[in-house]
This record gives structure tokens, sequence and C-alpha cells, in this order.
């Protein structure tokens, strides 16, 4: 499943930076973070997707302390 | 400005007076250094917390090497140095710039919806018992009603049940000529309609009318990166550490060395690293790519990705399909040849009264050539296979069709060895002469070709139709190959032989209409989908769609994808070129931690405003 959110990230290096956190989480078929748009991309398996999202902020915080997610 | 910003504002403003007061203070009263570093740590953690914080969050973290940790190392070190002023300057200027970058982005991100300013605010759905409400084009069904007013924008697609207008569909195709309307026909989402009021009945919904999927996919373009924009984060990601190491070696090994001197060192270290942060390059990459596909896309040009643009760039090849992409895919009567004692006229009735009844695009352009005509003269139409068309036409017996026709009813016809499709007419056995119908090459193919030779770009045509046909168009156009009789599945192959055979880093373009060349399109390095309005097939599977079938679009995207490299390359070269010149006089001593931060703000700001040249694309 594929799902789009729209986000804050404040500087171009985080979003890159959140991307690639995010790629490298279990369950996460693809992620694309787009700095200039402030969207988001999650394509993770159907039945884990809450999960995987869950993880995907928290990997995202992790980098940038002020990453904000509309969901 | 928004909220976040105002407020980053009004604490820049208070840091900065608090500063001056400090500063002003400072001089005025001796002090004893730990009140000198209790002053100035005020306006400091008023402008620096957020830094800090980040700083402090990202070591926790195990994200080390970010400019936060560079600016907190740098600022830090500055006021253990006792160069408290400078330590809240560079705190200051850091926040200037970041807010500028951000106020920029954000200009560039509203220019750019600005730019599709397409999307509807409401519909006007019509209720069965006749009043009209706005609502929310998502709450519109398929099938319902729709009021557009003069000047409204048509919120879904659908087809005129009543009125009549001219629509203006220059926010989707770049084309400022209007488009006239009237019921029975379809209109797509997107276009102004212009002084008629319409009633629409809608055949989509609004998530799959041409408006959402347009605007879809310009807001998805840059989540499609392009190479460059990767490979900046493989550069910052050993970049950062590597400056890291380098500010180390720096105030360590030369006071080592040479004995002594620590301060100095640590300041130059410090100095080093206020330098060495890479925002401006950083910032000016997706901002250019996302300026370039926000100016082709104003012109009609819908780019996917930041990828495609930069295949764009880099095309030395462009396959074109004939038929709907150089010919107009409609055939249109080329030359009437009347046998002797014949009138012109009096064939093109005869022919077209003969075929009143077939759809055939053949005979379609027989009807427009002669005019309007009473079709209840022509009875008893009948189709012979493979040959054409036997009909009553005033009582006669009518035969139109090609030589095999003429042959098998033994007619003493004149061949016509035309380029084209060849209609024979004979009544009552005798011979009337034949009618010579042609696809219609496009006015703007020739420039489009004319244009590509000067970017010295190979063209090459694919077709399925005969050598001859192919032969002329080629001709006409200007080709450097033609290649004629493929059936399409030979059109793929073609592609891959001509990817397989270049020499070279360009890439392949294959342009085509979209009926029947997906596979083609799909496979080539850049897909380019022309007049793809209201065709969906196409929008998948091609990478660049031009809203309209005008060829002469493609140089002007491969125009806009140059601009957008050139710009690209000239930030990277400049911000990396004054990096290192800096990074260099910050190591010697020459450069201070002022014009570290002058440099470090000044080249961002300046490859930020060079990136934004690309909003401003010409229209053609």
């Amino acid at each position: 499943m594929q799902k789009k959110f729209k986000i804050e990230v404040d500087c171009a290096n985080c979003a890159v930076k959140i991307e690639q956190a995010i790629q490298k989480l279990p369950g996460v078929n693809s992620a694309s973070v787009s700095f200039m748009a402030q969207k988001m991309v999650l394509d993770a398996e159907d039945d884990k997707f809450d999960e995987v999202l869950k993880a995907a902020v928290k990997a995202a915080r992790r980098v940038e302390p002020d990453f904000e997610i509309e969901l | 400005m928004t909220k976040k910003q105002k407020k980053t504002l009004r604490r820049i403003l208070i840091a900065a007076a608090l500063y001056l007061t400090a500063a002003i203070l400072t001089r005025v009263v001796p002090l004893p250094g730990l009140a000198n570093l209790a002053i100035f740590l005020v306006p400091y953690l008023v402008i620096g917390y957020d830094v800090l914080r980040k700083a402090v969050l990202g070591i926790v973290h195990g994200e080390v090497f970010d400019e936060n940790f560079l600016m907190a190392v740098a600022t830090v070190g500055a006021l253990a140095l006792g160069e408290y002023s400078e330590a809240v300057a560079v705190m200051l200027f850091y926040q200037v710039g970041e807010l500028f970058q951000s106020y920029a982005v954000g200009k560039s991100r509203q220019s750019i919806s600005d730019l599709m300013d397409i999307r509807p605010d409401s519909a006007n759905l019509e209720r069965p018992d006749g009043t009209v409400e706005p609502v929310d084009p998502d709450d519109v069904p398929v099938g319902a009603v729709l009021v557009v007013r003069p000047g409204e924008k048509v919120p879904i697609d659908g087809i005129v049940v009543e009125g009549e207008s001219t629509l203006n569909t220059a926010a989707l195709t770049g084309e400022s000529k209007p488009r006239y309307v009237r019921p029975g026909e379809e209109i797509i989402s997107g276009c102004v309609n212009g002084e008629g009021l319409l009633r629409l009945r809608t055949t989509k919904l609004y998530g799959q009318s041409t408006v959402a999927k347009i605007l879809d996919m310009v807001e998805n373009s840059s989540l499609k990166k392009a190479r460059a924009e990767n490979f900046i984060t493989r550069f910052a990601h050993y970049y950062t550490p590597a400056v890291c190491l380098g500010a180390l070696v720096l105030a360590v090994l030369p006071p080592l060395v040479l004995g002594g001197g620590w301060g100095e060192w640590i300041s130059r270290a410090l100095t080093f690293l206020v330098i060495s942060c890479p925002c401006a390059l950083v910032i000016s990459i997706p901002l250019s790519f996302f300026g370039g596909i926000g100016g082709a896309s104003r012109c009609g040009i819908l780019v996917k990705g930041g990828n495609d643009l930069e295949s764009l760039a880099h095309i030395d090849t462009v396959v074109f399909d004939k038929t709907g992409t150089l010919t107009k895919g409609t055939f249109a009567v080329a030359q009437v040849s009347p046998a002797p004692g014949i009138g012109r006229e009096e064939l093109l009735e005869q022919a077209a009264l003969a075929e009143s009844f077939s759809s055939h695009p053949i005979s379609k352009s027989l009807r427009e050539a002669a005019g309007a005509l009473d079709t209840r003269r022509a009875a008893n139409a009948r189709e012979i296979a493979g040959q054409g068309v036997c009909t009553r036409v005033d009582g006669h017996t009518v035969l139109a069709g090609n030589a095999r026709m003429m042959e098998t009813q033994r007619i003493d016809y004149r061949p016509d060895n035309g380029v084209g499709t060849v209609v024979y007419v004979a009544r009552d056995g005798e011979f009337l002469g034949s009618v010579l119908i042609a696809d219609e090459i496009k006015e703007n193919a020739k420039a489009a070709i004319d244009g590509l030779r000067a970017a010295r770009v190979r063209t090459v045509m694919l077709t399925g139709d005969s050598e001859a046909v192919a032969g002329r168009v080629g001709e006409a156009l200007g080709l450097d190959e033609v290649h004629a009789q493929l059936l399409p599945d030979g059109k793929v192959q073609r592609v891959e032989a001509l990817m397989a055979n270049r020499t070279g880093r360009g890439k392949l373009a294959f342009a085509g209409d979209g009926i029947n060349d997906a596979p083609v399109l799909m496979r080539a390095d850049v897909g380019i989908a022309m007049g793809a309005m209201g065709s969906d097939a196409a929008i998948e599977a091609a990478d660049v769609v031009l809203m309209d079938d005008d060829p002469a679009k493609i140089t002007l995207a491969m125009g806009i994808a140059r601009k957008c490299m050139r710009i690209l390359y000239e930030n990277i070269v400049f911000a990396l070129g004054v990096k290192a010149v800096c990074l260099i006089l910050g190591a010697m001593g020459i450069a201070n931690m002022w014009s570290a931060v002058f440099a470090d703000v000044g080249v961002m700001v300046l490859a930020v405003l060079n990136a934004m040249r690309m909003l401003a694309v010409k229209k053609s």
C-alpha cells in the first residue's frame, strides 16, 4: 500500500536524511521525502502499515526533531 | 511569511537588540570576564537555543554531523575562547540566512502553485429540482449535471449538454488559442470557460479528472529524484565528517608541531567549521529542479520527475512516431484527378455520396472535401470487403474503391501513383477519376525538426506506413533516418537497437501520441507523450507529457532542461569553489569568523537566487 502525507521539514538535507533513514526500516518497500513539495510517500506492506508509519515518524524525528506530519 | 518564519524574525530582532545593548554595555562599563560572558549569553541563547537543542539531540540520536552541530561547536568554542561577540554574531547571521532560505523556498513553492492555478475551488451542482448549489468537487458523482458560469474553471471532465462557449486552455497547454465547444463535446477540467454558460454532465470523478491528475503529477515530481540530487546526499555523507576531521587536525596538529598558540589554532579551526557548512549546495539543487519542473508545466510540458528533467537535458536522439506526432493523423483530400470531361466537384460529390454511409476516416475526409450534401440521394450502400463500396446515387450505380475494385468490375481506369490512399470512382461502369487522400504534416513539425537539428540531435521516424508515405514525410521534414512498415513490436525492437548502438552517454527519447505506443514510451530513456489531454494510458506510460500535440514543444522542453542543468552546475561549482577558497583562507588565519559567516550566508543567497531563475521560463 502506498500513501502520501503532508509533512513539515525545514531543511533540504534533513529531508534526504529522513528519506534514507525510512528506507532502511524493515517493512518499507520504498519511501520518498520531498523538501520542496513538503510531502512524503510511504510504500509499505498492507498489514503492517500503521506500525511501519509509526516507526517512520520516529526515525524522522531522530534526524530532525522538528519533523511534523499530518496523519 | 508563515507563523514559524515570523517567530524566527521576532527572535532575530530581539536577539539583535540584546546583542547591541550587550556590545555597548561591555564597551562603556568595564566588567570582569564572567560578567561579560553572562551579558552576551542572553542574546546567544535567545537566538541559538534551538540550534543547541538540535545539536544535542543529534548527538544523542547518533546523527552527529549536521549544520546544527557545526554551528554549535563553532559558537560554543568561540565562547570558550572568550570571543563572546563573535559567537553571538555567527549565530545571528546563521539564523538570518536560514530565515532567508526558508522565505525564498516558500516563495518559489508559492509561485509554482500559482502557475498551476487550475485547481477548482468548488463545482456548481445542479439538483434534480433545478436548484444550483456550490459543492466540493470531490463530492460530485459521475453523471451529475454541473453548471459552469462564464469565467469559471471547468471543475470535472464531462460532456457539454447545453450551451456554447469558448474554452481557454492556456493554463493546461500554455496555448492561448481558445477552443470553441458546443453540446455533445467532451471537455476536460482545468480549462477556463469563456463568455457562455455551460451545463455539463460529468464523466469522471474529480480524482480521476484531468486537473487532479495533472496536479498530482506536478506535486509528485519532486519525489522522483534526479541523480544530481543523490550525488549531493552522497557528497554530504563524506563531506561533513571530513571537514570535522580537518578542523580537529587544524586545531591540534600545528600547536603540537610548532609548539604553543593553542587559542589561535582552535579559533582557526572553528572558522573552518563555520565555512564548511554545506547549506547552499544542499538547498539549491532541489530548488532548481522544482523550478524547472514548475516552469515547464506552465508551458504545457509536464515532467514527471527530476530524473526525467535530467535525462531530457542529455538527449541526443529523438525517435518520432509518424501518425499523430509529426502528422495530424487525420486524413484529408490531397489531390483530385477527374477523368476527361468530368468536373472536379462532380467527382468529389459522387465519391462522397457513395461513401456517405461509412464512418471510415477516408470516407469522412471525402465528405469534408465535398461540403454539405443531401445524403438522401444515396441508397443501398453495399460494402465489398477489401475493395470499397457500391452505392446507388441518384439512381445510378456508383463504385468507390481501390484499384482491385476497378479491375474486378472491369472498369477502364487510369492508375494514380500518388503517395497515400487512392479512391477510384466509377458510375455505371464509366470511370470518373480518382481522389488521393493523405495524412497531413503538422504545421510545427518542420520547425520542431529544425530546432532539434540546430541542437545537434539526431532525428528518427518510425512508422507502420508504407515506404513511399514515410519517405515523402521524411524528405519534407528533413529527418535523419526513416524506418517504415514496422509493426508495433517492431518499433520497440527498433528503439532497442538504436539504444544498443549508441555511442557516448546521450539519451534517447521517443515521442508518440500515446495510442498503441505505450511499450515504446516505457522502453525509451525518455518517453514523451503528445496531445495527452485526457489520455490516461499515455500519461501513465510517459516520462514527459505534452499537453497539446505540438512537436515543437520537445525542443522547448529540452531547452528548459538544459537551462536547469546549467544552473545546477553553476551552483555546485560556485558553492564548492567559494567554500574551498574560504577554507584555505580560514586555515591560514586570513579569514576570521565574521567573514566565514558572510561567505556561508552569501553563497547560499546567491545560489538560491540563481536557482529561482528557473521559475522565469519564457513561454516559447
